[in-house]
């Protein structure tokens, strides 16, 4: 690398000159790596500690800045054989790090004293109906009392905190009926315990937090692993930029250490790294990523280019502008904000169950009290009959009933190469009914490829072997057909124009048609073939086009058939011209098509099908969908997509295939369908056990039964979306042939 | 029933032994890296050849 590569940003300084930082490394696999990576690392000097994290395939370096710097750290794994990609951890992945460690001690809380609790309990319980003495079953009572009321206190934080807050805001959810359950048990408790009677229930109340606490934690290790997952795949596609200092000299940064106001290069076949406003040069750009638009759009100095787009022709110097300042990005924030506040308000199937569940049984349970004291018992019977009830409910199959499907429906995602962003969103897949696909980058792979069929083979494998030494983004299609990787050694890039070579003494040039003296114009070429672009070749006499247009995904057409198999209706809504939108539409057998649309727009055809009551799954990649992703009902992005873009889809998908979307649908479909079974089962449930507590009739020994055999019934019944889904068309289609990316993830995956 | 003085108190000794332990194991990183721990162990470069 001739020009500096600074890491700076990030870097964490310690004090006495020491250093730190976090790499995402690539194609670790086995324990071999771990000691290659290591060893190599600390025989470094300066390098005070090495430590690679096998689960999480991140490497944390320490080292004395006086001794070594950050980019040779870099370039030493990268001689070792790994890449490496410096990390900033987010705010969020800390956060939730954070509160799993604090769930994961609440729950061990929960555990142990549930254990010690119940020793006791299962003591009192077999005394019962023996000659166990009244002093000694009080001992234990107290003791009882002693262990699980400071743990309770502690372990039960998780839902009081949460039941606190959604009171204050004037909600209901389920950590409602949870907290009180719990207090009136101990409550209840307490006072028996004080008065010498035969039952306490302190071991429901610790069962039922250890229960519920597990819930929570297998959901937050879920979302865990995916933000994980998606932290180390952003490092790894993380850009560079090379930043122009003030004297003119070029260094290598990472694309999130460029502020407003940095001057930054743009070589031909690079990314625009910002948003930003030409300073110096000219060029064709490609801005199919921000506004779906396949023809490239001529620019020169002044003119305004957005992050994402591929500069082509010229090397263009850019000034760096903050992001939103350009009237695409500006009309597509505002219509962002409008579409998430509109979002927020669809209400989620367990919200919906809490509230429902709270009134029916906290009515349920004044109704007993007040019907045993009309039947003539004492006020003491007729509560404790009440708080029998409140804990025979049970919420915590209610509670559980739904994350436990989540958390298996999202692995079964997560193997099918789909990321969640968010747990409802399952929820949300599974309700619709409608699929709209963006054309550009979502029906199509996001990188060009060539018509192969129309070529001569010999000649084809000249330009594929002569593409390998040009920079253009056109040649990067085409060098992909090459057989090896090795490039001619003479090859000479004129730029702007082409590269050429001599081959057995012939020359071969590759490029412009003009460069290659070609008569016919480009104009004209569009004119009969708009979809494709073209680059010319000659080799001694013959000369011939090779066109090279965006290829539809691999499985497109059978994704799309079995979407509509499945009774859904499909629609592409384009910013792209007509005439490349409507080839692709008939080829895919989609009748309802529009192009050339604006991201208002979009989303104005959005709200139409909303407001014909459909629900839409929409499908994009650009920076001109994201409004549209954040208006429908449920979105789904390549991770090819645009930053903002994948910020607001509910899932991303990765592969070179389509067939993610049709899983995820499948997935969700099925997953839904469990949701619902396992509420009616607690409904079931609740229907056998709530008669008995209101006859009086609960002991101790009963509620314990009852509440571990409903939880289990539940979670065992999630369990079966595993078996089921494992059965199903849509994931073989998707786990079929291994793609690296797929290894990737499977690789990623954390022991479940 | 005189056992109950020491054997109870013993009980609960065992348990927050444990629950302190596995409350240390959390604090000290132990459960930072659960596959890593598994492979670590294959190399066998402790052993002078």
């Amino acid at each position: 690398m001739a020009e500096v590569l600074d890491l700076s940003s990030f870097v964490e300084h310690n004090a006495g000159g020491a250093a730190h930082m976090t790499l995402a490394v690539e194609g670790v696999g086995c324990a071999a790596c771990i000691r290659k990576i290591e060893s190599g690392l600390n025989k470094l000097p300066g390098v005070i500690d090495a430590r690679l994290n096998f689960t999480q395939r991140r490497l944390a370096v320490d080292w004395r800045e006086d001794e070594i710097a950050a980019a040779q750290i870099v370039a030493a794994l990268e001689k070792i054989g790994y890449r490496a990609h410096p990390f900033a951890p987010e705010r969020v992945e800390a956060d939730e790090n954070r509160h799993a460690k604090w769930l994961l001690k609440c729950l061990s809380v929960a555990g142990f004293a549930g254990m010690n609790v119940m020793l006791l309990s299962v003591a009192v319980w077999s005394g019962n109906v023996s000659d166990m003495t009244r002093e000694t079953r009080d001992v234990f009572h107290w003791l009882s009392a002693l262990i699980a009321l400071p743990a309770a206190a502690y372990a039960g934080q998780p839902f009081f905190q949460s039941a606190l807050r959604a009171l204050r805001s004037g909600e209901l959810n389920m950590d409602v009926p949870i907290s009180v359950g719990v207090v009136l048990a101990l409550g209840l408790s307490l006072f028996e315990t004080a008065t010498h009677a035969t039952h306490a229930y302190f071991d429901s109340a610790l069962m039922l937090l250890f229960f519920l606490l597990c819930g929570r934690y297998l959901e937050q290790m879920m979302r865990r692993k995916t933000r994980l997952f998606a932290g180390n795949l952003a490092s790894q596609k993380a850009e560079f930029a090379h930043r122009l200092d003030a004297n003119g000299e070029l260094t290598r940064v990472p694309v999130s250490a460029v502020v407003p106001g940095d001057q930054v290069l743009v070589r031909p076949g690079e990314i625009v790294p910002a948003d930003g406003q030409i300073l110096t040069g000219s060029s064709e750009i490609d801005e199919s990523l921000v506004t779906g638009e396949t023809v490239h759009r001529h620019v020169n100095a002044g003119a305004q280019v957005y992050a994402g787009c591929i500069n082509f022709s010229g090397a263009l110097t850019v000034r760096v502008t903050a992001a939103g300042t350009g009237t695409l990005v500006d009309e597509v924030e505002r219509l962002l904000r409008k579409a998430v506040e509109a979002k927020s308000r669809t209400v989620r199937l367990a919200d919906r169950a809490a509230r429902l569940y709270a009134p029916v049984v906290h009515a349920a349970a004044a109704l007993t009290a007040v019907g045993w004291l009309i039947a003539g018992a004492s006020p003491h019977d007729s509560i404790v009959a009440a708080i029998a009830v409140l804990i025979i409910t049970c919420p915590c199959a209610l509670a559980l009933a739904i994350p436990a499907v989540q958390v298996i429906a999202a692995g079964q995602l997560f193997r099918s190469s789909i990321i969640l962003n968010s747990g409802d969103a399952i929820e949300r897949f599974a309700e619709i009914d409608t699929v709209i696909f963006d054309k550009t980058g979502t029906l199509t792979l996001p990188d060009p490829d060539l018509d192969v069929g129309s070529m001569d083979p010999d000649l084809l494998a000249h330009a594929a072997r002569l593409a390998l030494s040009s920079r253009h983004p056109l040649a990067a299609a085409l060098a992909r057909h090459a057989a090896e990787n090795v490039p001619y050694p003479a090859a000479v890039e004129e730029a702007g124009r082409g590269v050429r070579v001599l081959i057995d003494g012939k020359e071969a040039r590759l490029g412009s048609a003009a460069f290659c003296g070609l008569p016919d114009s480009d104009r004209q070429l569009q004119d009969r073939d708009p979809g494709a672009s073209f680059m010319a070749f000659s080799y001694a006499d013959r000369a011939a086009f090779i066109p090279i247009r965006q290829a539809l995904r691999t499985d497109a057409i059978a994704v799309t058939q079995a979407l509509k198999a499945r009774g859904l209706d499909l629609i592409i809504l384009s910013g792209d011209r007509g005439e490349a939108v409507g080839p692709v539409a008939m080829r895919l057998g989609i009748k309802q098509w529009l192009a050339k649309l604006t991201p208002a727009e979009k989303i104005a055809a959005i709200e139409l099908y909303k407001s014909q009551g459909r629900r839409v799954l929409m499908v994009g990649d650009g920076l001109n969908d994201a409004p549209a992703l954040a208006a429908a009902h449920a979105s789904l992005s390549p991770i090819t997509a645009a930053h903002l873009t994948q910020a607001h889809a509910d899932a991303l998908f990765l592969g070179e295939r389509l067939a993610p979307v049709l899983c995820a649908i499948d997935v969700s479909r099925r997953a839904r369908w469990l949701m619902k079974q396992n509420l009616w089962l607690t409904v079931v449930y609740n229907a056998v056990a709530v008669p008995i507590a209101v006859a009086g009739l609960v002991t101790p020994l009963i509620a314990a039964l009852a509440m571990s055999g409903s939880s289990i019934m539940v979670t065992l019944n999630a369990l079966r979306a595993r078996l089921s889904m494992s059965r199903d068309p849509a994931l073989k289609l998707v786990q079929a042939p291994a793609e690296p990316v797929e290894a990737l993830v499977q690789s990623v995956e954390l022991a479940s | 029933m005189n056992v109950l003085v020491y054997l109870v108190p013993v009980a609960l000794m065992l348990g927050l032994t444990g629950l302190i332990a596995f409350l240390w194991s959390l604090k000290s990183g132990q459960y930072e890296d659960l596959d890593g721990a598994a492979v670590r162990i294959l190399p066998d470069d402790d052993i002078a050849d």
